[in-house]
C-alpha cells in the first residue's frame, strides 16, 4: 500500500519565483486596465448628463418646428437647420449610394485581381482617412465654382457625398463579401448571366449588410460640419431649402454657430439641438442593429 | 446569350466598372484642386517663407509662415494620443486578456456610442463642460479657449479607434505563443505584457499612426474650444489654431475669392493633405507588415 | 500452410514486437516507488462534451509514460490536464482527482503559476518566444528569479537539448531563424532551463520530419535519466521506441496501461490488441 506524503520537496534549485508579489502586480495592473476602461463610461456619462442638463427644458414641438430668433432667443427653434439637414441627408443618399454601391458590385463581383484593382482598394482606403475639411474645398472649388452650383444645399450634399463615398464602397464590400460563393455557383449553374445572378441573388441576399453600410454612413454624414462650413452653409436663415440652388443651414453648423456664442442661453439652445441630433442618430443606429438582428435571425444560408 | 443581352452584359459591367473609378476621380480631383488653386498663393508667397517663417497673419500683416498652425495642430493632436494612447490601450488589454465575455457586450456599444458622437457635440462639451468645470479649477490660469481642453477631448473621441484596432492586434498573437509563456511558469501580466504586448507591436503602432492621422485632421473641436490665435507654442493652456481649423475660420467669414487669404486656405488644406496622407501611408504599410507576420 | 501474404495487423504486430526487442532490457517498472501523478478517476468535460472519462492512471518517475490513442481520444486533454494549460479552455469543469506529489492539482495544495514550474510542456508545434535563441531558454528562469549564473543555466540546458553545439555562435540570432527540428529542440531546451520535475511532450515529433524526429525521440530517451517524461503520441512505433510504460485511451477512457514491452506484444485487452495492430485508428 503507497502512503502518499504532502507535497513532496522535489526543489527545484536556485529559483526565487516570489510568486505573491508577481501575483500582487498583475492584480493591479488589471484594476488600473478596468479603471482606464471605465474613464471611457464616465466621460460618455458625463456628457450625455450635461447636454440633458442644459438643453433637455428646450425640447418640445415648438422648438423642432419655429425659426430662430433674434429677438427672443430662448424662443428659437431649429426649424430652418433641421430641413436643411434633412435635404442634405436625402441628396447624399441619392447621390452617393448607387455609386457607391455600383463600385462595390463591380470590385466584387466583376474586377479581377489585377493591379488596377488593388490601386483602387488602396486608393478607397486613403480616401476613408483624408479630413472632411478637405472634402469640402473639393466641393468649393468643383461643385460651387466650377459646376456653379453655388452655394447650395445640392453643392453640400454633394461634397458629402463624396467624403461618406469610401464608407459606402467598404461596407457594401463587406456585405457582398459575406455572400457565400455557392448561392452565386447556383444561380450560374441554372443559367444566369453574371448580371442576373446579381441582381436576383447576390443583392438581395447582400441588402442587410448594404443597409446597414448606408446608414453607418449617413450616421456619419448628419454629424460633419467641417465641409459644410467651407462650402458655404449659413449660420443663420429663416428658411427650409427651397430648391436644390437654395442657401442652407444645418444642424452641426447651427450647434457650432450657437457654441460660438458667449451667452448662456445660447449653450442652452445648443445643448437642446445637439439632443435632437443625437435622438436622429440613435434611432438610425437603432435600425442598423434591427437589421442585423434580422439578418440573423432570417439567414437563408 | 443573345446579342441584346450580351451587350446589356457589357453596358452593365462598364457602368460598374466607371463608378468604381470615380474613387480614383475624387482622389485626382482633389490633388488637382488643391494644387491648382494654391498655386497663386505660392506665386506671391515664396515656399520657404511658407515653411520658415514664424508667423502666420495673411489677412492682416504680410506674414505667411505655416510653422505656427503646424506647431498648433501638433500640440493637440500629441496631447491628446497622451491621453487616448494609455486609455485605449489598457482597454483593449482588459477586454481581450482579462474581461469576462460579458464586460464586452456592455463595453462594445458604449465605445461604438463614444465613436458616433458628432464632433461638433464634441466641441461644445470640451467648451462648455471641460473648461469652465474641469480645467479652470484646477489650473486657474487656463484661457477661455486652449489647446489642452480640445486635446483632451480629441484624445476622448480617438478613444474607441486606438482601442478595437489594439484589441484586433492583440488577438492576432497566436494562442501557442501565450501558452509557451504560461508553460514557462509566467503569471499572466507577464505574458500580457512580455510576450503577447511585444507580438502585437506593430499592429499597435498602426494604430496610433492612423489615431494621429484622424487627430490631425479633425476641425471642429479645435474650432469650438482652441481658439483661433496661431502661435508657436508648447503650452496647453493658451489658445491656438490648427490648420483644419483656420480654413473653417476664413470660411465662415467673407474673404472674397481673389484674395490672399483666400488663397491661403487651399495652401494650408494642401499642408493638411499632404500630412495625414503620409501618416496613413506609413500606417497602412506598418498594418500590411503585421498582417503579414500573422496570417 | 500460411499464405504467402500475411495479414498487414499481423505485419504491424511483428515491427512492434521487434522494436520492442531492439531495445534491449527494458529499465524494471519501478511502480513501487511512489508515484509522480496520479489520476484517480478523472474526469475532464468540455461543456457537455467528456473528454476524459473516469481515467485512472499512475505515472512513475524517472521513467518515460507514454500515452497513446487514435486522434480525438482525450490524450491531449489528459495531458493539459497535468499542468492546468487547460484552465484557459471555456467551460472546462474536471471532476475526480489529480495529484502531483500528493496535492490535488485543481485544489489550494498547488498554485497553477508554481505548477507549471515543476511540470513543463512541449507542444505539438514548436512555439519558440519571437526572441533570441538566448532569450528563449533565459527568459523563464529570468522572471522567476533565477539565482544562479545564467548564460551557464542556457548552454546547460541547450546541451541537454542537443542542440548547443548548433547554436552556440549564434546565440543572440532570431529563434525563427532556425530549422522545424531545431525548434523543438528550442522548446525543450527552453522547458529544461526551468529545471523542472516533469516533461509533458504532447505529440513533440508530428510537425517535424523523420531526421528531426529521430533526434528528438533520442534526446527523450536521454532526458528520462533526469526527468519524468509523459510522452503523448499518435505513433505507435514511437511509443514502442522510446517509452517504458505505455497508457492507451480511447474514447477518453483508459483501456489498458502497462510495460510497454507487454503491450506491444501481449496486450491483455483485445482493444489493445485492434488498435495496436492497426485494425482501427
Amino acid at each position: 500500500m503507497i502512503t502518499l506524503a504532502g507535497p513532496s520537496l522535489v526543489r527545484p534549485m536556485g529559483f526565487r519565483p516570489r510568486l505573491a508579489r508577481r501575483r500582487l502586480v498583475g492584480r493591479v495592473f488589471a484594476i488600473l486596465c478596468l479603471v482606464a476602461g471605465l474613464v471611457a463610461v464616465l466621460v460618455l456619462g458625463a456628457l450625455l448628463w450635461h447636454i440633458c442638463r442644459q438643453g433637455a427644458e428646450l425640447l418640445s414641438v415648438h422648438f423642432l418646428t419655429s425659426y430662430e430668433s433674434t429677438l427672443e432667443p430662448l424662443t428659437s427653434g431649429i426649424k430652418a437647420p433641421l430641413w436643411g439637414t434633412i435635404w442634405l441627408m436625402a441628396l447624399t443618399t441619392i447621390l452617393t449610394v448607387p455609386v457607391g454601391v455600383a463600385a462595390a458590385v463591380y470590385l466584387e463581383e466583376y474586377a479581377s485581381q489585377n493591379r488596377l484593382t488593388r490601386f483602387i482598394h488602396l486608393n478607397i482606403a486613403n480616401l476613408a482617412g483624408v479630413p472632411s475639411v478637405v472634402y469640402g474645398l473639393l466641393g468649393l472649388t468643383v461643385f460651387v465654382r466650377w459646376c456653379a452650383f453655388g452655394r447650395s444645399v445640392l453643392a453640400g450634399a454633394a461634397a458629402l457625398a463624396l467624403l461618406v463615398l469610401p464608407v459606402v464602397i467598404i461596407a457594401s464590400r463587406e456585405g457582398l463579401v459575406a455572400v457565400p460563393k455557392s448561392l452565386r455557383e447556383a444561380a450560374y449553374a441554372v443559367g444566369a448571366t453574371r448580371w442576373q445572378a446579381i441582381r436576383h441573388h447576390v443583392l438581395p441576399a447582400a441588402l442587410p449588410g448594404i443597409l446597414t453600410g448606408v446608414i453607418l454612413a449617413l450616421s456619419r454624414a448628419i454629424g460633419e460640419a467641417a465641409p459644410l462650413i467651407v462650402v458655404g452653409a449659413v449660420a443663420y436663415i429663416r428658411a427650409v431649402p427651397s430648391g436644390l440652388r437654395a442657401p442652407f443651414s444645418a444642424m452641426p453648423i447651427k450647434i457650432f454657430n450657437w457654441s460660438e456664442l458667449a451667452a448662456p442661453e445660447f449653450v442652452r439652445l445648443a445643448g437642446a439641438a445637439i439632443l435632437v441630433l443625437l435622438g436622429v442618430l440613435l434611432s438610425m443606429n437603432a435600425v442598423a442593429v434591427g437589421i442585423r438582428a434580422w439578418q440573423q435571425r432570417h439567414k437563408t444560408w | 446569350m443573345r446579342r441584346w443581352q450580351r451587350a446589356r452584359e457589357g453596358g452593365l459591367r462598364g457602368l460598374f466598372f466607371l463608378c468604381a473609378l470615380v474613387s480614383i476621380a475624387v482622389t485626382m480631383g482633389i490633388i488637382l484642386v488643391l494644387f491648382g488653386e494654391s498655386l497663386p498663393f505660392f506665386r506671391h508667397v515664396p515656399f520657404t517663407s511658407f515653411l520658415f517663417e514664424r508667423s502666420w497673419a495673411p489677412r492682416t500683416g504680410q506674414e505667411y509662415g505655416i510653422l505656427p498652425l503646424v506647431c498648433g495642430t501638433f500640440l493637440i493632436a500629441v496631447l491628446a494620443l497622451a491621453v487616448a494612447i494609455p486609455i485605449g490601450l489598457a482597454t483593449a488589454i482588459y477586454m481581450s486578456e482579462y474581461a469576462a465575455p460579458v464586460v464586452r457586450q456592455v463595453a462594445k456599444p458604449v465605445f461604438e456610442i463614444l465613436a458616433g458622437v458628432p464632433t461638433v457635440v464634441y466641441g461644445y462639451f470640451a467648451l462648455t463642460f471641460i473648461t469652465p468645470y474641469l480645467l479652470r479649477p484646477l489650473l486657474p490660469s487656463i484661457e477661455v479657449f486652449n489647446a489642452l481642453s480640445a486635446a483632451i477631448v480629441v484624445g476622448i473621441m480617438i478613444i474607441p479607434t486606438i482601442s478595437s484596432l489594439c484589441d484586433d492586434a492583440l488577438r492576432a498573437v497566436p494562442r501557442s505563443l501565450r501558452e509557451a509563456g504560461y508553460a514557462v511558469s509566467a503569471t499572466k501580466l507577464e505574458v500580457c505584457t512580455r510576450i503577447v504586448l511585444p507580438g502585437a507591436m506593430s499592429g499597435v503602432v498602426a494604430a496610433v499612426l492612423l489615431a494621429l492621422a484622424r487627430a490631425v485632421g479633425e476641425t471642429m473641436v479645435v474650432a469650438i474650444a482652441a481658439g483661433s490665435t496661431p502661435k508657436i507654442t508648447a503650452n496647453p493652456l493658451v489658445s491656438v489654431q490648427t490648420m483644419a481649423a483656420y480654413i473653417v475660420q476664413v470660411c465662415k467669414g467673407d474673404a472674397p475669392a481673389g484674395t490672399i487669404e483666400y488663397q491661403s486656405i487651399y495652401a494650408v488644406g494642401l499642408t493638411l493633405f499632404a500630412i495625414t496622407l503620409a501618416v496613413n501611408v506609413v500606417a497602412q504599410k506598418v498594418m500590411a507588415r503585421f498582417r503579414e507576420v500573422y496570417e | 500452410m500460411v499464405a504467402a501474404g500475411r495479414r498487414p495487423e499481423a505485419t504491424q504486430a511483428l515491427r512492434l514486437a521487434a522494436l520492442v526487442a531492439a531495445r534491449g532490457p527494458a529499465a524494471p517498472a519501478s511502480t513501487a516507488a511512489e508515484p509522480v501523478i496520479r489520476a484517480e478517476r478523472l474526469t475532464i468535460r468540455y461543456g457537455e462534451f467528456a473528454a476524459v472519462r473516469e481515467v485512472s492512471l499512475d505515472i512513475a518517475p524517472a521513467q518515460v509514460t507514454a500515452i497513446i490513442g487514435p486522434s480525438g481520444c482525450g490524450k491531449s486533454t489528459l495531458l493539459r490536464a497535468m499542468n492546468r494549460m487547460n484552465d484557459f479552455i471555456e467551460r472546462m469543469s474536471v471532476s475526480g482527482k489529480l495529484l502531483y506529489r500528493g496535492g490535488d492539482v485543481y485544489g489550494p495544495a498547488w498554485d497553477p503559476v508554481e505548477l507549471r514550474r515543476r511540470i513543463g510542456m512541449v507542444f505539438q508545434r514548436p512555439n519558440p518566444f519571437p526572441k533570441s535563441i538566448y532569450k528563449n531558454v533565459a527568459w523563464g528562469p529570468m522572471i522567476n528569479g533565477y539565482r544562479g549564473h545564467l548564460p551557464e543555466l542556457v548552454e546547460q540546458a541547450l546541451r541537454k537539448a542537443a542542440l548547443w553545439e548548433e547554436v552556440k555562435d549564434k546565440l543572440n540570432e532570431s529563434a525563427l531563424a532556425l530549422s522545424g527540428g531545431q525548434q523543438q529542440r528550442l522548446c525543450i531546451a527552453r522547458a529544461i532551463a526551468m529545471q523542472p520535475d516533469v516533461l509533458l511532450m504532447d505529440e513533440p515529433c508530428s510537425s517535424l520530419d523523420p531526421i528531426a524526429t529521430r533526434h528528438i525521440e533520442d534526446l527523450i530517451d536521454q532526458l528520462k535519466a533526469q526527468y519524468t517524461v509523459v510522452l503523448v503520441t499518435h505513433n505507435m512505433q514511437q511509443a514502442a521506441r522510446v517509452s517504458d510504460r505505455t497508457a492507451f485511451l480511447y474514447l477518453g477512457e483508459l483501456v489498458e496501461v502497462g510495460e510497454t514491452s507487454r503491450m506491444f506484444t501481449t496486450p491483455d485487452n483485445p482493444r489493445t490488441q485492434d488498435y495496436i495492430t492497426g485494425r482501427f485508428g
